[in-house]
């Protein structure tokens, strides 16, 4: 049996990880950049960080991801990163063309203390081209921050407030959410007829349709001009706080757009903070198609409800998605007796509230007492629910091991999902989202009833 | 588009040849550019693919979390028992630690593992910020090693001291050590043989520990798929070593003639061809009547099954096309060996970490045309792919979807390899995974929408 995890609890104290509910700031970052319109991401350190992190998007998205790399040498991390920085630059405009670089750094170039901007300032580039950077050194937060951080460069960098009344336009930023949910958040948005930027937004980068040639850059992306007109929108909305409240900030910091932070919308509740708020912000009337597709999720909640209530869950991915999960699996009656995350509390540098506050909040409200964690590992996790087992288990594909170890039936949401195709284009945000996920968990609960029932008790009609 | 991305750099033209066209010889073995989209990973991840599938060891990765989250159990190396080797372990650095050091979250890591997990073995990987820091990790790990009374091997694998062979070569180095005998032990020779350079990727150790069973050839150890500690101990004792991924082994392999008199032969278990040949050359070099007539009486046995079934995929694979771009050069030339035997041609080669020996056969294996080249990115992969006409494509994980994307089949010949694809089952899985992506009929769907799209069809 692949289970290596003992189910007594002990004190942990040595700040180490065993199987991590995190990855490291700069994937967080690649895939931000990913998201503008004709962008390379260029990882500032060694050969192996650029290569896993393309492995690992490569894998969860099964699309091609293109980034560049410095390709550290020990020369170059004894006498600093610039000359390889410089020489990378003037490659990368000459080879792959263009139009934005986007550079993060690496735990290496941190701790050397290359001065990204400084290099960047000295560097040849053409009039028409853009060199951005964030600093994202793996050892803070996770690769949430490390999108958070991107995302942030794409304001301070671009963001200009150019006239002298905001325009009657939002501006989404979606957070670390697959490009199927950025799709149907813009789906909303547009229903509502409501100008808006989204951004970074990969849809229609790594969920680009085959047409027998590669595409180094394809359609998808923000542009350009538009990151910088979103310094003249209205409203700023941060759909999940821990990977898009900071950049929000920023704008509004810098060009007084204010910003509004929400759950990512999952769920019922989620969903109708989101149109509610655009609705209240751009005098706008939800239109009927969403009525009647809000009307179908409550139809389908209720006609389902009686398959969720009571029934047991351990949820564990990141920080906006697990929050926005949890709402919704309360909303269904479901209960959360194991909440996690792998993303330390806050991100780094925020007034941003904490997850554990926000979880135990939403299970307070409920009546629920609970495990929840934030900044924890799988180990804690599968020792959790060895301990108080679950009927269902939600996560990103790590989460095998342990619904194996304790035969659960098991739900893949979330980052990375490595051993299952399609996830990527099909959303878990919206009303439609929130429908999909229903389905994903009644088929879960009852595939396991259906395996699991006597001959006597194998039903037809469930 | 295409034609865009065609234009490479000057700077690499040496590193890209067309056998027959070009006089010049391939430039190799050399540090990437920078600033390219190179398929190359790190010394780390060399270290690690070559210690991994060591199953009952804690492999503990000090940096950072990602370099732990990234290579947690990618390896696809199977375990006939402990399953120790798929858990992460990482001391997971946070900027304290950057600031004052990360020795004593090391220790305590360390024995905090040992409380959970009965191992005997710990391997330390250094990640890029140790080799910064300058954590001690031989000081770490000797103390270590005597509270726990057990083997704590550090692994010098900090990203950026060279490319991934230097992580092979740091992985030989832990493993010399571990498989040192103490100083006053007399090692004993056998009749075994040691097994290097097969990772167990979908137990293909086990198909070649089978033939050697049927043979009559006795394994002491195989480096390093489905090993665990007590046997990498034995290794010493062997009679010869034969390798079978040569870029990872080979510095291992001579530095084990050195210190204990091992002979060593290059081996390849990748097409009926090769692993004939490999067979006879262990029986050969092993010199037993026995065992060579064992091995005929083997190689008879399952060439007469195999080739029956493969000629059936060659009929369908005739005149296909295809391109290659693998870890190492050794891997290579036995694909293009094992693509004549189901009648497919090669047109592109390529390897991430190939040395300048391997491309010399590769060079006189392929035919007049074939387009040579190191360390490609994905742009030349693009351009060379379609300049030939290729229909299938060998590789890796990033360059799966790059294939697809043009239109083009693909194998894994990676980690991500699902059946095995050694030995004479090996040959046979080999011509039924080509022949199941390159005849599938999802390429019709392309076809069709290029003939709408008056665009024409290169396949």
């Amino acid at each position: 049996m692949l289970d290596c995890t003992p189910k007594e609890i002990t004190e942990r104290k040595s700040g180490g990880m065993i199987n991590p509910a995190k990855t490291c700031q700069p994937i967080g970052a690649m895939y931000a950049a990913l998201g503008i319109h004709k962008c390379l991401p260029h990882s500032h350190g060694s050969q192996g960080c650029c290569s896993y992190h393309r492995m690992h998007l490569t894998r969860h998205f099964r699309d091609p991801v293109m980034a560049s790399t410095s390709c550290f040498t020990e020369g170059s991390s004894v006498f600093g990163g610039g000359a390889n920085l410089k020489a990378s630059i003037q490659n990368v405009f000459h080879i792959y063309k263009p139009d934005v670089m986007a550079i993060h750094t690496t735990c290496l170039t941190e701790t050397i203390g290359d001065d990204v901007s400084s290099i960047i300032k000295t560097a040849e580039v053409a009039a028409d081209k853009l060199v951005i950077h964030a600093n994202t050194p793996s050892y803070v937060g996770s690769h949430i921050t490390g999108f958070s951080n991107m995302t942030k460069a794409m304001v301070s960098y671009l963001a200009k407030n150019t006239l002298p009344k905001k325009k009657e336009q939002a501006n989404i930023i979606p957070g670390f959410v697959n490009p199927g949910d950025m799709r149907e958040i813009k789906r909303l948005v547009q229903s509502m007829d409501i100008e808006y930027i989204m951004f970074p937004d990969t849809s229609g980068v790594v969920d680009s349709p085959m047409t027998g040639e590669f595409q180094m850059y394809p359609e998808g992306g923000t542009t350009v001009e538009q990151l910088k007109d979103t310094g003249n929108s209205q409203l700023s909305l941060a759909l999940g706080r821990f990977a898009s409240s900071d950049p929000a900030d920023l704008l509004n910091k810098q060009c007084g757009v204010p910003a509004a932070v929400l759950k990512t919308p999952i769920g019922i509740k989620a969903t109708d903070a989101l149109l509610m708020t655009l609705r209240n912000s751009f005098a706008r009337e939800i239109p009927k198609e969403l009525e009647i597709e809000r009307g179908q999720l409550v139809d389908i909640m209720t006609d389902t409800h009686f398959h969720f209530h009571g029934k047991t869950v351990a949820i564990f991915g990141d920080p906006d998605i697990v929050t926005g999960l949890t709402e919704f699996v309360l909303s269904l009656g479901m209960v959360p007796l194991h909440v996690l995350t792998g993303t330390p509390g806050g991100s780094s540098n925020s007034a941003a509230g904490s997850f554990e506050d926000d979880i135990n909040e939403m299970l307070k409200g409920a009546g629920i007492e609970a495990n929840v964690k934030s900044a924890g590992d799988l180990f804690t996790l599968h020792q959790w629910i060895k301990n108080q087992p679950v009927d269902l288990l939600i996560g990103n594909t790590y989460g095998k091991y342990i619904a194996r170890a304790e035969d659960i039936p098991f739900m893949r949401v979330g980052f990375p999902i490595l051993d299952r195709s399609v996830h990527s284009y099909l959303p878990i945000v919206g009303y439609q989202g929130a429908m999909r996920l229903i389905e994903m968990i009644s088929n879960a609960l009852l595939d396991r009833a259906d395996r699991d029932a006597k001959d006597e008790d194998f039903e037809l009609v469930m | 588009m295409a034609e865009n991305l065609a234009g490479t750099i000057a700077e690499r033209d040496g590193f890209i040849v067309t056998k027959g066209k070009n006089k010049k010889q391939l430039q190799c073995d050399t540090d990437s550019s920078a600033g390219c989209v190179s398929q190359r990973a790190c010394v780390y991840c060399g270290a690690r693919v070559v210690l991994n599938p060591i199953t009952d060891a804690i492999h503990l990765v000090h940096g950072p979390i990602g370099c732990a989250s990234y290579t947690w159990d990618i390896r696809g190396s199977l375990s006939s028992g402990a399953e120790l080797y798929r858990n992460s372990f990482s001391t997971d650095l946070k900027e304290q630690d950057i600031i004052f050091g990360g020795a004593k979250k090391l220790s305590a890591a360390i024995d905090g593992l040992m409380e959970k997990y009965q191992a005997k073995l710990v391997f330390v990987y250094s990640t890029c910020i140790v080799g910064v820091i300058g954590d001690d990790l031989e000081a770490i790990c000797s103390a270590a090693s005597q509270k726990h009374n057990i083997a704590v091997i550090p692994v010098e694998s900090s990203g950026f001291i060279g490319n991934k062979s230097a992580g092979y070569r740091a992985a030989g180095d832990a493993l010399l050590r571990l498989i040192k005998p103490s100083q006053s032990a007399v090692i004993e020779k056998n009749n075994s043989i040691n097994y290097l350079g097969d990772f167990n990727l979908a137990g293909e150790a086990w198909i070649i520990q089978n033939y050697l069973r049927q043979m009559g050839v006795e394994l002491n150890v195989t480096f390093t798929g489905d090993s665990r500690y007590t046997a990498l101990k034995s290794a010493p004792k062997a009679k010869l070593n034969i390798i079978q991924c040569a870029g990872s082994m080979i510095y291992m392999a001579g530095k084990m003639e050195e210190l204990y008199q091992i002979p060593y032969i290059q081996i390849s278990f990748l097409g009926i061809e090769d692993t004939a040949t490999s067979l006879r050359k262990i029986a050969a070099a092993l010199g037993e009547e026995s065992m060579i007539a064992k091995a005929e009486a083997l190689i008879a046995k399952e060439t007469q099954r195999v080739e029956a079934i493969i000629k059936g995929y060659r009929t369908k694979l005739q005149g296909k096309k295809a391109a290659i771009f693998v870890g190492g050069g050794f891997k290579a030339i036995s694909l293009i060996k094992q693509f004549r035997e189901i009648g497919i041609d090669v047109v592109m080669i390529g390897t991430q970490t190939g040395r300048k020996e391997e491309y010399e056969t590769i060079n006189d294996l392929v035919d007049d045309g074939t387009v040579i080249l190191d360390d490609a990115n994905p742009a030349e992969l693009e351009k060379f792919m379609m300049e030939k006409g290729a229909n299938l494509l060998v590789g890796g994980v990033k360059e799966r979807p790059l294939a697809y994307k043009l239109g083009i089949a693909f194998i894994d010949h990676n980690h991500d390899r699902k059946h095995p694809l050694s030995g004479f089952e090996g040959a046979v899985n080999f011509a039924e995974e080509v022949y199941s992506t390159v005849c599938s009929p999802v390429w019709n769907s392309l076809a069709k929408l290029r003939i709408e799209g008056g665009v024409t069809d290169h396949g």
